[in-house]
């Protein structure tokens, strides 16, 4: 038996009197390919975000690779668990700040050759590397926003309805591209509400009222 | 020097400036009257009061009498750099130290480079400069990180998720805080003489003082300040900054 990545206990998470995450227990194996599905509000985000250690659970433990969250420090750790927002925001004044940034925090010189490939990895040019972030469509910002995640290879990627805003041929880059990481051994949990991606899960997870939906029995 | 006359009479005729300002407030409905009286009244008493203690204190001369005054400069400072935090954690404790800092810093410098002796005549109306300067740049600054910490939640946000730790998230925020804090001593230090004959100098000359030798001391109190202000801010805001989050390294 080989440990788990993520070993989920009876978590529960609480904000403002509101029951958002009750009763999860899971494990998730190294190398999974989790799609997690559920309605709108059923707490899939915040799901992410507590394995991402970007919110504290309120109730029950989340052990990555064996060993409590809070056993690790945060910024190992979430370079190591890597979450993708839902709506993601580009900061600083180009794309260049923004995948400067991973280098900068592992105290690493920019390397624009690896940079340039990243950007090609999804389709974008290199002209883009000096655009005004201001500038992006809605599209290529997405993109941008998850080459910032890719740049260094994490261990798991948490992709919170990252290609929700994509037409169809950018979808396609973007899942190839997230293939090519998954056969490489990253570990992905990617929610979706896209029937063909649910449809093609490997794994399914379904969230209801903050609690795991119990398939019905075949 | 003592053509320097005010007296109780001219003072009273100068009552008429500020009937003169409220007046106009009344006039255009600004709603500042209740503030302006307020604010009259508490600068005549203030100075009043901190006239005769100066007189005591300077008569006196005692070391302990003249740290007791500096103190006393730099706590006050601090409760008001502490109104502008807006509900930063600790933001009092954060402005004394930053504010005590950089006066007692500033005052060690110019002390052992002779250019001021320890004299309160010269230490007391110094401290209250420097101090008054370092708490509006302070002010300033805590504005400016609590307005960018609110605006640039989601930029905040996506770097602590990239794995950022807390100064590597901040570090935007911080050096813009601290460029806000300064701006107007940079500012001011740049079109002194041109725009603002300050009123330190104004008034040795006023006072019938050699206008080269009020200019040199000016010189010297744009330096400090610009030394007290940048000291100030910089520990402040270094101070501050982790106090938006969590000991989960989390925004607030
Ligand atoms: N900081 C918060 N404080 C209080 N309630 C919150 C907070 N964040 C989210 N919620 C609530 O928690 C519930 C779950 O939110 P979450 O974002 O996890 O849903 P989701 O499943 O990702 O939905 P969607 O598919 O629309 O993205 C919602 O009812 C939301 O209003
Ligand atoms: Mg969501």
């Amino acid at each position: 038996m080989t440990e788990p990545i993520f070993d989920v206990q009876e978590l529960g998470y609480q904000s403002g009197g509101q029951q958002i995450l009750q009763d999860i227990t899971l494990q998730i194996e190294r190398g999974a390919n989790l799609t997690i599905a559920g309605p709108s509000g059923s707490g899939k985000s915040t799901f992410l975000r507590i394995l991402a250690t970007l919110l504290t659970p309120t109730a029950g433990t989340v052990k990555f690779a064996g060993k409590k969250q809070s056993a690790y420090p945060k910024p190992v750790y979430r370079q190591q668990v890597s979450y993708c927002f839902q709506q993601p925001t580009l900061f600083g004044e180009t794309v260049r700040d923004n995948l400067a940034f991973p280098f900068e925090i592992r105290e690493k010189t920019f390397d624009e050759q690896k940079a340039l490939a990243a950007l090609d990895s999804v389709e974008l040019t290199a002209k883009m590397l000096d655009q005004p972030i201001i500038e992006l469509s809605g599209g290529e910002k997405q993109r941008v926003a998850l080459v910032r995640n890719l740049l260094f290879k994490p261990q798991v990627l948490l992709l919170d309805e990252i290609s929700a805003g994509l037409d169809v041929d950018t979808k396609g880059v973007v899942h190839r591209l997230i293939q090519a990481y998954r056969e490489s051994g990253v570990t992905v949990l990617s929610v979706t509400h896209d029937e063909t991606e649910i449809a093609a899960a490997d794994d399914l997870l379904r969230i209801r009222d903050g609690k795991i939906e119990v398939p019905a029995h075949e | 020097m003592n053509n320097l006359i005010v007296s109780p009479t001219a003072l009273a005729f100068a009552v008429v400036l500020v009937v003169i300002a409220l007046a106009i407030n009344l006039k255009e409905k600004i709603g500042l009257e209740r503030d302006m009286i307020v604010g009259v009244i508490r600068a005549v008493i203030q100075l009043t009061v901190v006239g005769y203690v100066l007189t005591y204190v300077i008569r006196i001369d005692r070391i302990w009498l003249t740290g007791l005054m500096v103190a006393i400069i730099i706590f006050n400072a601090a409760i008001n750099a502490n109104k502008r935090a807006e509900g930063i954690p600790h933001a009092f404790w954060i402005s004394l130290l930053a504010i005590a800092t950089a006066t007692l810093l500033t005052i060690a410098l110019l002390v052992l480079a002779r250019a001021v002796r320890f004299t309160p005549s010269q230490i007391v109306p110094i401290s209250g400069m420097i101090a008054s300067n370092a708490m509006v740049a302070i002010g300033l600054a805590y504005r400016s990180m609590n307005t960018s910490f609110h605006d640039q939640r989601q930029g905040v946000l996506e770097r602590l998720a990239l794995g950022a730790n807390l100064k590597q998230a901040s570090k935007h925020i911080v050096q813009m805080a601290i460029r806000t804090g300064m701006a107007p001593t940079i500012d001011s230090a740049k079109t002194v003489g041109i725009v603002s004959l300050p009123g330190m100098m104004s008034g040795l000359i006023f006072a019938g003082v050699d206008p080269t030798k009020a200019i040199m001391y000016q010189i010297m109190v744009t330096f400090m300040i610009l030394a007290a202000t940048s000291i100030g801010s910089v520990i402040a805001c270094y101070l501050a900054y982790s106090q938006y989050y969590n000991s989960d390294m989390q925004l607030r």
